[in-house]
């Protein structure tokens, strides 16, 4: 089978700065003090290897600062890694983090076409999916009004809708699934479940341990870091609850 | 920087629009004169610096009203691009830090919304031509050059910018006296003629008085600009585009550790 994502060797090492100098004024006082800026070496990630097959659902498990999110951001382009490859096959699509993606200040319908635009779909195709967005999202009455005015849960609602609409060959969803109401939540459950079955690969990072095992077929355990497990999901949250036991 | 043009330019024209159209969308938002306001707001400064000038300080330039609006025109245009786009990577950090984008859209939305923005005032100087009776000169076909020049020019200037903010947050402060240092450097509302003459010989290296002077020739003077003039416009427009494309597409993959 086809792999959709080949991750080679991927590390990634920070410059963890002791004092962040971002203006010229502090620049120039430590450059004449003679100290010049001090980094730490940090490593987000170290010899990172994996493959992803073509329709797999796929966790990263880890506790909080093991990398995961990291190695998300190198998937998805917008970290490059210190050293090592990501090879991807097919079309990639974020779920953007609540409201990132959205102006404040501009109208849900304008976001709509904004966000679409941002995720590098056609202008067409936005018009011609608009009200199946809107109907998924439950917010066709709220279409005018700035979205400054939308509540978080609202956000979600809309920022999902936009992203699962067309079907990407990756999804990449990170903690999202935890706003929105009940009812909406079955909802996002049974589209990702019909986009897997469609073929698309997902990779979600979570520490929802039951959403892991319940969506997720195969898991990958990292730790500061290193890659401690590869393989069942169901194994892999085993081994990782009973490491922080 | 080839490569990357070819193939995103292309695929990210629509998101280009859409971040255009959305600058302008919320500067004129909830304005009842909407982008009349582009129009009308060069015609009201316009209007205030005459009187001022005009009657208090006495320079004689004929047709003063065309004179002080062409350069304030391209300075106005020069300084809110710049503005605007040195801010854009640092406003647009909640995305590049989630999506993949290419990110020189940033800046380069920023300096077209307000290249809408100039076209728009344009109008404002073609009915300040009329009101004071100017002839307009066949010069006038010369116009898209020169606005593509000072077009390029901005462009270049902000993504230096917009990477030395990424680094540097006081530089926002920095340009802010730099650019009133530069608006009474340029000749904008006071002649040539009042220079001293070793500054005159440095004029040449303020590169906004050699689009001045190229709009104030072809607009309000008739004149067809020299060979040399042209040159000297071009060299300047595309250096700084080169050296502005250099710094960022050096720069572009540290941006999200520091924003």
């Amino acid at each position: 089978m086809e792999n959709a994502v080949e991750i080679k060797d991927v590390s990634m090492r920070f410059n963890l700065a002791k004092e962040r100098v971002d203006n010229i004024k502090e620049w120039v006082v430590r450059k004449l003090k003679g100290k010049g800026v001090s980094f730490d070496e940090f490593w987000a990630l170290k010899d990172i290897s994996l493959t992803i097959p073509k329709g797999d659902s796929f966790a990263l498990i880890g506790s909080n600062g093991s990398g995961k999110s990291t190695l998300l951001k190198i998937i998805s382009g917008v970290l490059t890694p210190t050293y090592g490859t990501v090879t991807l096959n097919g079309s990639l699509a974020p779920l953007i983090e609540l409201g990132a993606g959205f102006d404040m200040d501009l109208s849900g319908r304008e976001n709509v076409f904004l966000n679409g635009a941002i995720l590098g779909h056609s202008k067409k195709m936005m018009e011609e999916k608009y009200d199946e967005i809107m109907d998924f999202s439950e917010l066709k009455d709220f279409e005018d009004v700035p979205v400054k005015n939308y509540s978080s849960g609202m956000m979600a609602r809309l920022g999902f809708s936009i992203a699962t609409l067309v079907k990407p060959d990756i999804l990449i969803v990170d903690e999202i699934l935890s706003v929105g109401d009940h009812s909406f939540q079955e909802k996002c459950s049974k589209r990702m479940e019909e986009m897997m079955s469609g073929g698309t690969t997902v990779i979600l990072v979570s520490h929802d341990e039951s959403m892991v095992k319940k969506i997720c077929r195969h898991a990958a355990w990292i730790n500061k870091g290193h890659l401690m497990f590869v393989g069942d999901s169901e194994v892999a949250v085993e081994h990782y609850l009973s490491s922080i036991g | 920087m080839n490569w990357i043009l070819k193939n995103n330019l292309f695929k990210y024209k629509w998101l280009l629009e859409e971040l255009v159209i959305r600058d302008l969308k919320i500067k004129y938002r909830r304005s009842v004169l909407g982008y009349l306001w582009s129009v009308l707001n060069p015609l009201l400064m316009m209007l205030v610096l005459t009187v001022v000038f005009s009657t208090v300080f006495r320079f004689d330039i004929p047709n003063y009203p065309v004179y002080l609006l062409t350069g304030q025109l391209l300075f106005n245009f020069y300084s809110e691009s710049t503005t605007m786009a040195m801010d854009s990577i640092l406003n647009g950090a909640a995305l590049i830090k989630k999506v993949y984008l290419p990110k020189y859209i940033f800046p380069l939305s920023r300096v077209l919304s307000t290249f809408t923005t100039l076209l728009f005032s344009l109008l404002a100087l073609f009915i300040v031509m009329v009101v004071t009776s100017t002839s307009f000169h066949i010069t006038l076909i010369l116009l898209p050059v020169v606005f593509i020049y000072m077009l390029i020019f901005s462009l270049g200037v902000s993504l230096i910018l917009a990477v030395s903010v990424v680094y540097f947050r006081d530089i926002k402060h920095l340009y802010g006296v730099f650019l009133s240092a530069l608006n009474f450097l340029t000749p904008i509302f006071y002649p040539t003629s009042i220079l001293p003459e070793w500054l005159k010989s440095w004029m040449i290296f303020n590169p906004l008085y050699d689009y001045i002077e190229f709009l104030r020739d072809i607009l309000l003077y008739g004149k067809w600009p020299t060979w040399e003039e042209n040159l000297l416009c071009i060299a300047c427009s595309l250096g700084f585009l080169a050296v502005g494309m250099w710094v960022f597409e050096k720069h572009q993959k540290n941006f999200i550790l520091y924003i």
